[in-house]
């Protein structure tokens, strides 16, 4: 039957269920287990190929050598289009990713992440 | 009647995407359309060539967000035929789902987006609500929800579970419900069918001429479609109808939409049957041999194209892209003819164009001569220089310093 209005039950059964929206940011948005999100590096697996480096699309990764067999990375967050090539491209799987997406920043540098060979993670200042 | 001539766009609140278009108007009516397509021109295709073949899988991903795995598919598969690797079964299957998911979602976002044009708001709500069981399945597959990433050369980089074949069967039983709903829906509310109807007529004559593509031309009766004429992935080995109309009309193109999703649904559900077991990538070499290829999909928009030359490098020589907007946007002017001011945003909506997968070359006039001046890109480059100079903006520090990160 042709007629208007043919949505109109649909709308009002939507006024008993809950709302399809979510209320970010109070509750948190969970992630699917692939989320490709902030890349971590662990210094101590790293055999500086640099693999990573040649194929990250953005040019987002850099990785130094700082002394004997000792590397540190740094990663542009602003960069960085997470794809997570450099994961797969990593031959010692010192790259991985984590579900961490919430990386906005409100100064450039900021977004610049080291990972120092010895302490770990530093941000620049 | 007085002609007016008015412009609409690059930044308009009836365009979705930045493009600008000129429309000749005497009163109501328009007497002629043409678009200038070159606003969005992001310079993809050259920075292909100086990237590795690695790296361009994810830049082509970026040409279009919303069929960003078919851009990434069509350029994998121009660059597998020349570098003639055999693709393993399963990869071509998952590569398949994803883009079948992808038109799912597409279709369901055009049709909100068609709803919101006409005013027809819940449409667009309902739509986009049901939109998210999709976009979901995708981020389960993939990991995100657009820009899937998951493309490589010689394969697919995440394989799918039993566990989330079943998920993917799931969504499809609720989808496929919903869409019925909403075939109901616009074959049976008068406002959405009268609104629709005779509006952006294309006739099968002008469609075959003007070199229409995808649900713009088979909803002008126009039995093409390249998953067909040309099987490419795993679509040789699925059964699915070729849908078309002959309403010629945005109303046709909205049922040869809801048609090809459930088409949609019947494809998922034979491929996550009919998957095989096995490897998802091959290995291929870095250095891809010298030779050249071109690669059609059919994306959710109609027919994509690829064209990829290799010098036996590790980057391409040549990568052209042929979006499908770009041959549908011709069809619009047709559609304009002799038609009201205010059936102009549905019209442009009807082709679901995508204009930054569109602008790919922009020709530079010279303004004043009125004479068409193709420059060399040392000519561009020597021109921006000067042309910022004489507005009293000096990168000469700037430029150095490029030189310097660059080296």
């Amino acid at each position: 039957m042709i007629r208007p209005g043919k949505m109109l039950k649909q709308v009002l059964d939507s006024i008993f269920r809950k709302p399809a929206t979510t209320n970010y940011p109070f509750t948190k948005a969970v992630m699917p287990d692939k989320f490709r999100g902030k890349i971590i590096f662990h210094p101590e697996k790293c055999i500086g190929c640099k693999m990573c480096m040649r194929d990250c699309p953005a040019g987002a990764i850099q990785i130094r050598k700082i002394g004997d067999k000792k590397f540190e990375c740094e990663i542009d967050l602003g960069k960085c289009i997470y794809c997570a090539q450099c994961v797969d491209s990593c031959l010692k799987k010192a790259l991985e990713t984590t579900k961490e997406f919430e990386l906005a920043a409100l100064e450039r540098n900021k977004l610049k992440v080291t990972y120092h060979a010895d302490t770990g993670e530093v941000s620049k200042e | 009647m007085h002609k007016v001539v008015i412009p609409i766009g690059p930044q308009h609140p009836a365009l979705k995407e930045p493009e600008s278009f000129s429309v000749t108007l005497s009163g109501e009516k328009i007497m002629k359309f043409s678009a200038r397509l070159g606003y969005n021109h992001r310079g993809i295709e050259k920075a292909c060539e100086e990237r590795t073949y690695v790296q361009d899988v994810y830049l082509t991903e970026r040409i279009c967000g919303i069929c960003s795995h078919s851009h990434s598919t069509c350029f994998t598969q121009a660059v597998e035929e020349i570098a003639k690797v055999d693709v393993p079964k399963r990869a071509l299957y998952i590569r398949t789902l994803v883009g079948e998911l992808e038109r799912i979602h597409s279709h369901l976002l055009w049709l909100g987006v068609a709803g919101h044009e006409v005013g027809f708001d819940t449409l667009l709500m309902y739509t986009w609500r049901d939109r998210e069981v999709v976009m979901d399945i995708l981020a389960m597959l993939t990991g995100n929800r657009v820009n899937y990433g998951i493309n490589m050369i010689g394969g697919v980089r995440r394989d799918v579970s039993a566990e989330q074949a079943k998920a993917i069967l799931k969504a499809m039983d609720t989808l496929e419900e919903r869409t019925k709903y909403y075939i109901q829906v616009a074959t049976q509310e008068t406002t959405l069918i009268q609104r629709l109807s005779g509006v952006g007529i294309l006739s099968h004559k002008d469609a075959l001429k003007l070199g229409a593509v995808g649900p713009t031309a088979r909803a002008s009766g126009v039995n093409r479609d390249v998953r067909r004429d040309d099987p490419y992935a795993a679509y040789s080995e699925v059964k699915f109808k070729v849908i078309t109309d002959d309403h010629n009309d945005v109303y046709g193109r909205t049922l040869v939409r809801m048609g090809e999703l459930l088409e949609s649904y019947s494809i998922i559900r034979q491929i996550v049957k009919k998957m095989p077991e096995g490897p998802i990538i091959t290995k291929v070499p870095r250095k891809i041999p010298a030779g050249e290829a071109t690669s059609r999909y059919e994306a959710p928009r109609g027919e994509d194209m690829h064209y990829v030359k290799a010098n036996g490098t590790e980057k391409p020589e040549r990568v052209k892209v042929r979006a499908p907007t770009l041959a549908n946007i011709q069809t619009v002017a047709k559609m304009l003819e002799d038609r009201q001011l205010a059936d102009l945003p549905i019209v442009i909506a009807a082709i679901d164009p995508c204009f930054s997968c569109t602008d790919r070359l922009t020709g530079i006039r010279q303004t004043g001569k009125r004479k068409k001046n193709v420059l060399k890109w040392e000519e561009l480059h020597t021109y921006s220089i000067t042309f910022y100079k004489e507005h009293g903006i000096d990168f000469t520090d700037l430029n150095k310093k490029m030189a310097k990160a660059l080296k």
